[in-house]
């Protein structure tokens, strides 16, 4: 896989992922052609469920990598980068 | 019921107090305290599955529609501020709900109920590992949507009583306010138990679900086998067992006649509740979560009365941090707004321990350090809520509620703690309201008795008739062999509340009422007779409230007064209130 298919980001909103920043993740994730995935030490998830997600329970500093199967979703996977880069806006 | 009959068919009936209104006939389930499996289960053959799987898709659609429909009820600028409602919505089509439901009533070829119950179980399994609390809680969310879906599932067909055997009604000695919140009581038809009174936290938790109970039946468990018949009169408070045909045909046709009331009734919950005689009075939800203002403006709620925050406490093994108090005050106050929350400060009980905290050993727990006494020996605690309150202020309409007050060094002292916090906040350069409204509960007949140097005080007066009845008649409402002489129509209770409303006006200050009092339609002429400003109460008994408010004039209640305080007993004011105001005011399904 290339390597701009994948990227880490850090959870920098002081509640860590809960319902709100995991549904809009998902949203963005939902449009896309092919599968994205988030990881957490060796969890990984789906990452248009926000359920699956929420799962993963991200509290603020862990660190996550975000990956795309697709080359078409490189443009989904900056914007979740950059929610998580601006902290889901909180 | 005829005798010779009653012997054959083995037809009796126990008598209990009303926890909620409501009829139901069903099957008993008899549950320990573990918590129960209430959804039935049963196979669907092959070529059904698919219907099934449309049922399952129709049931998301309305629920998503219905939820649609809230959120576009949200005026405009407020629009980005249901961001929980929003993720509801697409939590509805998530995969690990949506499509696993779908996948289990393929594979197991089981009715959706059970494929749902199965997906949401299984994704709120996951939930149970996380350590930390705010994320561990959003499991609420997940049963949240699941139980929207149910509610379309288990809400079709459900005149029809062949089908009602599907689901049951729960026997139980005792449950816990905790355990009711857990058990999906609204999957289930309603329930009884041994123990309990009206006015205990299980009954408030039952009537904002809107099924039928009845409580304090002492020997529910003991007369009940599992699967008996049994009919639940919610608005009698009897329960009868093995009913005869006849019986079972009665009640089949008093609950439809229940529920084509209830609906009329549920339908013009939206207008305002304005008296005959051209008064408006705000009616608000009583809430212990942010989501339940969801059930508070469904049902026309104009604000919440009585936000009671031990929930966001209890259930975990630490206090709550000042954030997290803050995310769901924010919440609350947003989803609410333009139209006030009253947020009561945290007040622990008998009732509701908290495991970071556990109580002391008191051998009487509601005369010991509870409510307010316990915030001002912890003040560290109180001030993290009051922080977090001030904060959620700046985002909308907020109110402070001191819960027990019975001293005015009381006030004086949280006063201080309220200007403290203020100052922190301003010095470390947060968003904040100080001028919030501060009012008290008159709960302690020593406040009753202290209101008029207390109006001088606060704001507003929240009269919390449950404890006021209990501490002035000297009843436990959780003991059975008392909890019948509990009664808001006591006199010395009236007049209680009567002196507290007059000194507030004096000072011109509104008094309000947020106990159980308010949602019961026979206290009415008393409320309104005495001048009470805003009612508060459980969201599902808003619309009726209101409807009856709308057929009373404050004129004629005030006036009807000089005769109430004329009589020396409660049965001789039920009697009076019967007679004068009892066309409108009961319930006339019986008739």
């Amino acid at each position: 896989m290339s390597e701009e298919l994948k990227t880490d980001v850090i959870v920098s909103n002081p509640l860590g992922l809960h319902a709100r920043p995991a549904a809009m993740i998902a949203k963005l994730a939902m449009k896309a052609d092919g599968d994205i995935w988030l990881t957490m030490d060796d969890e990984t998830v789906d990452a248009s469920s926000i359920i699956d997600i929420l799962s993963l329970a991200c509290t603020n500093g862990a660190r996550i990598t975000l990956e795309a199967e697709s080359k078409s979703d490189i443009e989904i996977l900056r914007k979740i980068r950059s929610l998580f880069e601006k902290g889901f806006d909180e | 019921m005829n005798n010779r009959e009653s012997e054959v068919s083995g037809e009796f009936t126990l008598s209990g107090i009303s926890g909620s209104p409501g009829i139901c006939i069903g099957k008993a389930y008899l549950v320990d305290r573990e918590g129960v499996d209430v959804i039935e289960r049963y196979f669907v053959g092959q070529h059904e599955t698919e219907s099934e799987v449309s049922r399952f898709k129709s049931a998301v659609k309305n629920a998503r529609d219905e939820l649609s429909a809230i959120i576009a009820d949200v005026p405009e600028e407020l629009r980005e501020n249901t961001y929980i409602l929003e993720t509801h919505l697409l939590l509805h089509k998530d995969k690990m709900l949506y499509d696993r439901t779908i996948d289990i009533i393929r594979k197991d070829q089981v009715n959706a109920e059970w494929a749902l119950k199965k997906a949401t179980a299984r994704a709120v399994l996951m939930f149970k590992k996380i350590s930390d609390p705010y994320l561990g809680a959003r499991a609420a969310d997940i049963e949240h949507v699941s139980d929207r879906v149910m509610r379309q599932l288990v809400g079709i067909g459900e005149v029809n009583i062949s089908g009602i055997d599907k689901r049951v009604i729960l026997v139980a000695t005792h449950l816990t306010p905790a355990e009711t919140s857990q058990i999906q009581l609204n999957r289930i038809m309603g329930f009884i138990t041994d123990r309990g009174g009206k006015t205990s936290h299980t009954s408030i938790i039952a009537r904002s679900l809107d099924i039928p109970s009845v409580l304090g039946l002492e020997t529910a468990t003991s007369m009940i086998k599992n699967d008996d018949l049994i009919i639940v009169d919610g608005n009698r408070g009897t329960v009868i067992v093995n009913p005869t045909e006849e019986t079972l045909l009665r009640y089949t046709e008093l609950r439809r006649r229940y529920v084509i009331r209830r609906a009329d009734i549920v339908r013009s919950g939206d207008l305002p509740a304005e008296s005959a005689d051209g008064v408006v009075f705000p009616i608000m939800g009583n809430i212990e979560l942010p989501e339940e203002v969801v059930g508070v403006r469904d049902n026309g709620g104009d604000g919440i009365g009585l936000f009671r925050t031990e929930f966001l406490y209890i259930g975990r093994n630490d206090f709550p941090g000042e954030e997290e108090l803050y995310e769901k005050c924010r919440e609350t106050v947003e989803l609410m707004a333009p139209h006030p929350v009253t947020i009561r400060t945290l007040d622990i009980n008998g009732d509701k321990e908290i495991q970071s905290m556990p109580t002391p050993n008191e051998v009487n727990p509601a005369l010991g350090l509870r409510a307010i006494r316990f915030c001002l020996r912890k003040p560290g605690i109180f001030e993290t809520q009051i922080r977090a309150i001030l904060r959620a202020a700046a985002h909308g309409n907020a109110r402070i509620l001191l819960p027990m007050i019975s001293g005015c060094e009381e006030i004086t002292e949280t006063m201080r703690i309220i200007d403290r916090a203020a100052e922190a906040l301003e010095r470390e350069g947060f968003d904040y309201r100080r001028d919030i409204e501060i009012g008290i509960m008159i709960e302690v007949p020593s406040a009753a008795i202290l209101a008029d140097a207390m109006a001088d005080m606060v704001d507003f007066f929240s009269i919390g008739t449950n404890d006021l009845i209990q501490y002035t008649l000297a009843i436990d409402r959780g003991n059975p062999h008392v909890a019948h002489l509990f009664n808001p129509l006591h006199p010395a209770v009236i007049r209680l509340i009567r002196y507290v409303v007059d000194c507030a006006r004096d000072k011109n200050k509104p008094t309000y009422i947020c106990g159980e009092m308010a949602a019961d339609p026979m206290n009415l002429p008393v409320l309104l007779g005495l001048g009470i400003d805003e009612l508060s109460m459980a969201p599902q008994s808003i619309p009726e409230i209101k409807n009856k408010i709308r057929r009373l004039s404050v004129a004629d209640t005030g006036r009807f007064m000089v005769e109430v305080l004329k009589k020396n007993t409660a049965s001789d004011i039920q009697e009076l209130i019967k007679n004068r105001f009892g066309d409108i005011l009961y319930n006339d399904i019986y008739a």
